[in-house]
């Protein structure tokens, strides 16, 4: 059975001329990657690794210059007709619940809208009272006639999230639904993620740059840097034994563990550096792990090959044993 | 002396003819090469703290207790006083540097200003020259002073802020969220940084954050607020490691430890929502929440134990006074 959702060597790019020539600015630069039925992915990395972009290209709301998504191993159509029906069926919640919601529009309004758009079949008041339940909002008739700033972060967010259920999705694209909510709702909307994967069989794709999500949450998860996947496999694989530098770098920095600390910042998509794209900051250059295992010759002229959708723990790097 | 010496808090804003306790009753010391952390959720009044310690809070808000900066009261200080003491004495280092910079003016000169202001021998050239050397000093090149804040990235601008904070040499730094719009290696290139500072030039930091795991790695001590009270104090690593009180309990389970088993799949939250600190529930205020209820909470306001190996938490069951 094909995944529910897949990247085919997507590539997406900014500051194009023309449609045919290769943009300047390679946001997504050859990712392959599937969500499978009832499987919660977890997409990571830092501001400016294209994760975001990659999840708005998953949802057809960027085009890809090279490669394709698919959606139950169809090809994603461009038509506006099309992309409607698409995106009833992979749904997108925001990070920030706030600015998500219209602060004039009541609570069943704001999900209702969507029932009306796509001329959901059924009674409009139980569709929202079933979707409002569904987000842990109970009794949902209580909340109906509620405006958002009379609830609190995380009954927001919940709402938000019924918006998405509302429309009987398959999947949930999720960019870093948790990161502006208080410690304490954090774990509340993480479980209710969970809860729906249990229920309903949602497939969920959590993009965010905090791996304690991905511990709680993820089967699977994926290590994005500079437009590319550099690890992926089960999350407890990476997240206990990561094999890519810059993995190994982020789970250093959290709390309690020896930090490895890279200099700089994200480096610039319209830069891809030559051979490893990671090489300028990896600590295994600069510390001499490279030079040992005699590949840092090669760390900064080979290119590595994309790393494949599904399948085990795998790096995209020379000493993890990739090659090109 | 402390540095900072706060003694029985409290904060009440005047919203639409009501008042709005924000902080209840707060006692918090720092040490110079101290970094005490303040955690807690929005609306716990740990931002209110921060305002309080430099009278930044709108007029008409109620103001009662002590705040002793190197000894002298903040609280009942001249103006003339209170504008010597801000920048040069403590500084802060807001939340969001995007928004706590000016847009439309170059970093170095909004480096400068508060050295312009503070130093009477300062000239504008002498003061620039400075702004140069604080952005060296926090990692950022000393050229970005003629740079707008929308050219520097996000870590570049947190830094700018610090460079800011540490413009009049202050014995205080107060750090309102500093890291939390960051990504986690900028983060921890921040935390580094503000450790560094406290290291060498001895300065005490308020560090408040959400982030209890944050917290615990770069504290001394940490105290955790609710609804406008300290619920439970102690030094940083243990508080986070085996915390008494169950709000405690509940933020540092908040962020997993990853490898640890009974997390993995199991997010932890908290049910329910902080109160409105208008309509507080009777006895403890945190007992609608709390998975360790007992009849005694729902009447009795548990205040904060005494001290035991340095450690106090305000709950009936860890021996919290009544």
């Amino acid at each position: 059975m094909s995944p529910v959702l897949e990247a085919r060597g997507l590539h997406v790019g900014f500051g194009a001329r023309s449609r045919a020539a290769v943009p300047p600015i390679r946001a997504v630069d050859g990712v392959e990657l599937a969500v499978e039925r009832g499987e919660v992915l977890a997409l990571a990395g830092e501001s400016g690794c294209g994760k975001t972009t990659l999840a708005r290209a998953l949802l057809g709301l960027e085009r890809p210059y090279r490669g394709e998504v698919r959606f139950h191993g169809e090809p994603l159509r461009y038509t506006s007709r099309a992309l409607r029906a698409y995106r009833r069926r992979v749904q997108l919640v925001l990070q920030d619940p706030t600015g998500a919601l219209n602060p004039r529009r009541t609570v069943y309004e704001a999900i209702a809208e969507g029932v009306r758009i796509h001329r959901l079949p059924g009674d409009e008041r139980d569709l929202v009272a079933r979707a409002l339940s569904l987000a842990g909002l109970r009794p949902p008739e209580r909340f109906f006639a509620r405006y958002p700033h009379e609830l609190s972060g995380g009954q927001r967010q919940r709402v938000v999230i019924a918006g998405a259920l509302a429309l009987e999705p398959e999947m949930i694209v999720a960019d870093e639904p948790v990161s502006s909510l208080d410690a304490s709702v954090r774990g509340e909307i993480l479980a209710l993620l969970l809860s729906l994967r249990d229920q309903l069989g949602l497939s969920v794709l959590v993009v965010t740059h905090d791996l304690g999500l991905a511990w709680n949450i993820a089967d699977r998860l994926a290590v994005m840097y500079l437009g590319r996947i550099v690890e992926s496999g089960p999350a407890e694989e990476v997240l206990a034994a990561p094999k890519h530098p810059y993995t190994t770098a982020l789970l250093s920095v959290l709390p309690g563990r020896t930090p490895v600390i890279l200099k700089g910042e994200t480096p610039d998509p319209s830069r891809v550096p030559a051979g490893c794209r990671f090489h300028p900051r990896c600590p295994a250059l600069v510390d001499g792990t490279a030079q040992r295992a005699g590949v840092n010759g090669r760390c900064v002229t080979q290119e590595l090959t994309v790393l494949p959708a599904t399948g085990g723990h795998r790096a995209a790097c020379l000493l993890a044993g990739a090659t090109a | 002396m402390s540095l900072l010496d706060i003694r029985d808090l409290h904060v009440t804003y005047r919203v639409g003819g009501g008042g709005l306790p924000a902080v209840r009753g707060v006692d918090l010391t720092v040490h110079e090469g101290q970094t005490v952390g303040l955690a807690g959720e929005s609306g716990c009044g740990k931002s209110t703290m921060a305002g309080a310690v430099l009278r930044l809070l709108p007029a008409g808000t109620t103001i009662t207790g002590e705040v002793r900066l190197a000894g002298d009261d903040v609280l009942t200080m001249s103006w003339g006083k209170l504008r010597a003491v801000r920048w040069s004495a403590a500084s802060i280092v807001f939340q969001g540097a995007m928004h706590a910079l000016n847009p439309v003016r170059r970093i170095g000169t909004q480096i400068a200003e508060p050295i312009l202001l503070h130093d009477a021998k300062a000239t504008p050239k002498t003061a620039l020259r400075r702004a140069g050397e604080l952005l060296e000093r926090v990692g950022v090149p000393a050229w970005r002073a003629q740079s707008y804040p929308h050219e520097l990235s996000g870590g570049q601008r947190q830094r700018a802020m610090i460079a800011m904070a540490l413009a009049c040499s202050p014995k205080l730094i107060i750090a309102d969220e500093p890291t939390t719009a960051l990504d986690v290696m900028v983060q921890a290139q921040v935390l580094a940084l503000l450790a560094e500072v406290v290291e060498e030039q001895r300065v005490g930091l308020l560090l408040i954050s959400h982030d209890l795991s944050v917290l615990s790695a770069s504290c001394d001590r940490i105290a955790v607020m609710y609804a406008g009270r300290v619920v439970e104090e102690g030094p940083g690593h243990e508080l986070f490691t085996a915390p008494r009180h169950p709000y405690a309990r509940a933020l540092a389970a908040a962020f997993p430890v990853i490898g640890d088993p009974v997390s993995r799949r199991a997010p932890k939250g908290l049910p329910g929502d902080p109160p409105d600190p208008r309509e507080l529930p009777p006895g403890c205020p945190f007992h609608p929440r709390c998975p360790d209820v007992v009849a005694d909470c729902r009447e009795v306001d548990v205040r904060l134990s005494a001290p035991d190996n340095g450690r106090r938490a305000a709950c009936v069951h860890t021996g919290g006074v009544r």
